[in-house]
């Protein structure tokens, strides 16, 4: 409906370049305008957005690329990644199968109530990370609802690696799913119908054409679970104990280096998570490419089906 | 309706919808109820003294007043920010576009050691802020900063697809009517954004409440001038006062819960208002 129109009105400023002069000029700024606007908001995002990652990158390799990777490549640090990255493997698969499977449900089937569950499976974006912490040093700690059940049995989840997986996957429970939802439903259950009137069962419906059409959103999904897997600093902070070597993710190694005054050795540490982060946003920006072009060429299809 | 009695084509909602709630009461529900049960259980007279002490309640007015102006920051600076993206043409716009995301993929710890080492007193726009008189890192104003940068993302994406799909006709009437330019933006683009202006400031301000870790660097954590709230639940949960805590944690919950009622309600409206 609307690109109709709006090839309308192309048509007849093509027809007409003297009223399609003007009409830009009515409904545009003036260029001074545009331009000290433009200034404006690259001086904030330069300000907020680029300084900081150079400042990380500069203080990373300043001293050279050697300094850098002495920096990484020592027993604490490399413990760090260590622990970091075993969480990921850890909470990654989970997340990839709660998404898919709250997807599934939410966007292929009507139920009463949907609405609670989307808004109980954005929670916790909204929730402190400290908070998140707090609540399983509450359950878990010494302290806490099952600590004593917990001591007798010689089970260790505050202090200890199990409790940083929990909060972690707390935290970043919300991303695959959220990813997935609008995606699938903005697809519709028509070529699923198809496959299954066809006698394709469930799972080989699921893997041979809803998978291929979630491809993407699932890639994105993941790769922002685990770079906010890695990063998740202040709920770990809480739970972890900061015992060095043993339960210090790599965020918060960052933070020991850093209130240790060493900076160098800190940003290096950071320049890897900061390379995600970048790698993390490329990904991005890949799908919203492709996920456009496959929509212009549906849009091409069905109007050359309408001419 | 015997129409949406109809058999389910689509198999495995109960497998699905099973897993899902199970997933979620038990990461989810029980934790969050667990907490909730705890704080219950204290006597009232406990609960007060915790989240009314004078340190606690200087860390209110910090974390919900510089998230207030953190957000509003964001609003003016993420709707202009959307609207150059949106509306004009200028090299290296797609880079620019990508990179407003990073707050949201970069671990707020080093976003933390970023921003204070950029506004320390030697540090690149520290030193020149210090000439003016400005200090920002261990100031109020540093958690200002660190709370604008993480809410940075929300409302450049709230408001970006809105001004997308809105319809050129409604411009060119405004201004086939005799309007000026200013008139339109302000009194037929200005609301038609308002929804979206709302909820992106919402989130910015949700998110910006229970930050840590990108603030606890540049604040410097001096008690009733300078600590957070989310950092006092720290210390509190380290020193093993798990009542405090909880207490405090309590009324972060259900500030979060509050919050994020009103971001459905705004989203609600954002969805039936559809331009």
């Amino acid at each position: 409906m609307t690109a109709k129109t709006a090839t309308g009105y192309l048509v007849r400023h093509e027809a007409n370049p003297q009223l399609a002069a003007r009409w830009r000029r009515a409904t545009e700024e003036p260029a001074w305008v545009r331009w000290t606007l433009i200034s404006i908001a690259l001086t904030f995002l330069g300000l907020f957005l680029v300084l900081p990652l150079l400042v990380v990158l500069y203080g990373a390799f300043e001293q050279g690329l050697s300094v850098w990777f002495a920096a990484i490549n020592e027993p604490d640090a490399l413990a760090a990644i260590r622990l970091s990255l075993l969480v990921v493997v850890m909470v990654v698969p989970l997340n990839v199968l709660f998404g898919v499977a709250a997807a599934w449900a939410i966007a292929k089937h009507e139920f009463r109530g949907k609405p609670i569950l989307i808004s109980l499976i954005d929670m916790p974006f909204a929730i402190s990370p400290v908070v998140v912490g707090l609540i399983f040093v509450i359950l878990f700690g010494s302290q806490g609802w099952l600590g004593p059940w917990l001591a007798a049995h010689d089970i260790r989840v505050i202090f200890a690696v199990p409790g940083i997986v929990i909060v972690i996957a707390f935290g970043t429970m919300p991303f695959i799913a959220r990813e997935l939802i609008p995606l699938m439903q903005q697809q519709g259950k028509e070529e699923e119908e198809a496959s299954l009137t066809l006698g394709a069962n469930g799972w080989k419906t699921f893997w041979y054409v809803t998978l291929p059409n979630i491809k993407w959103g699932l890639i994105y999904g993941v790769i922002l679970c685990n770079a906010r897997a890695l990063g998740e600093f202040g709920a770990v902070a809480v739970v972890s104990g900061r015992i060095r070597g043993e339960t210090n993710t790599m965020p918060l190694h960052i933070e020991v280096l850093y209130n240790e005054y060493l900076f160098t050795a800190a940003f290096a540490v950071s320049s890897l998570l900061t390379g995600l982060a970048l790698v993390t946003i490329a990904i991005k920006s890949v799908v919203e490419w492709l996920d456009e072009r496959s929509r212009e060429a549906t849009a091409i299809s069905h109007e050359g089906a309408v001419s | 309706m015997p129409l949406t009695r109809r058999r389910r084509v689509i198999p495995g909602f109960g497998l699905t919808m099973g897993f899902t709630l199970f997933y979620l009461s038990f990461i989810l529900l029980i934790p969050v109820g667990g907490l909730l049960l705890y704080t219950s259980l204290m006597s009232w007279e406990d609960f007060w003294q915790a989240i009314s002490h004078p340190q606690v309640v200087a860390s209110y007015k910090l974390s919900f007043g510089a998230s207030l102006i953190g957000a509003s920051i964001n609003l003016v600076f993420g709707a202009l920010v959307a609207w150059v993206l949106v509306r004009y043409r200028f090299p290296g716009k797609k880079l620019v576009d990508a990179l407003v995301d990073l707050p949201f993929a970069l671990p707020t710890a080093v976003a933390g050691i970023a921003l204070v080492t950029l506004y320390a007193s030697s540090g690149w726009v520290g030193q020149y802020l210090q000439v003016a008189g400005i200090k920002v890192a261990y100031t109020q104003l540093g958690v200002v900063v660190a709370l604008t940068y993480i809410g940075l993302p929300f409302v450049v994406r709230t408001v970006q697809p809105v001004l997308e799909d809105l319809e050129a006709e409604r411009e060119e009437a405004s201004a086939s009517l005799g309007a000026s330019r200013f008139t339109t933006i302000r009194r037929v683009i200005l609301p038609s954004l308002l929804p979206a202006l709302m909820t992106g400031y919402a989130l910015a301000f949700a998110r910006a409440v229970g930050e840590y870790g990108s603030v606890v660097f540049i604040s410097g954590n001096m008690p009733y001038r300078t600590e957070i709230t989310p950092l006092l639940i720290v210390a509190k949960a380290e020193q093993f006062d798990y009542h405090g805590a909880a207490a405090i944690g309590t009324v972060m919950l259900l500030a979060a819960f509050a919050l994020l009622l009103l971001i459905n309600g705004l989203q609600w409206w954002t969805a039936r208002r559809g331009v």
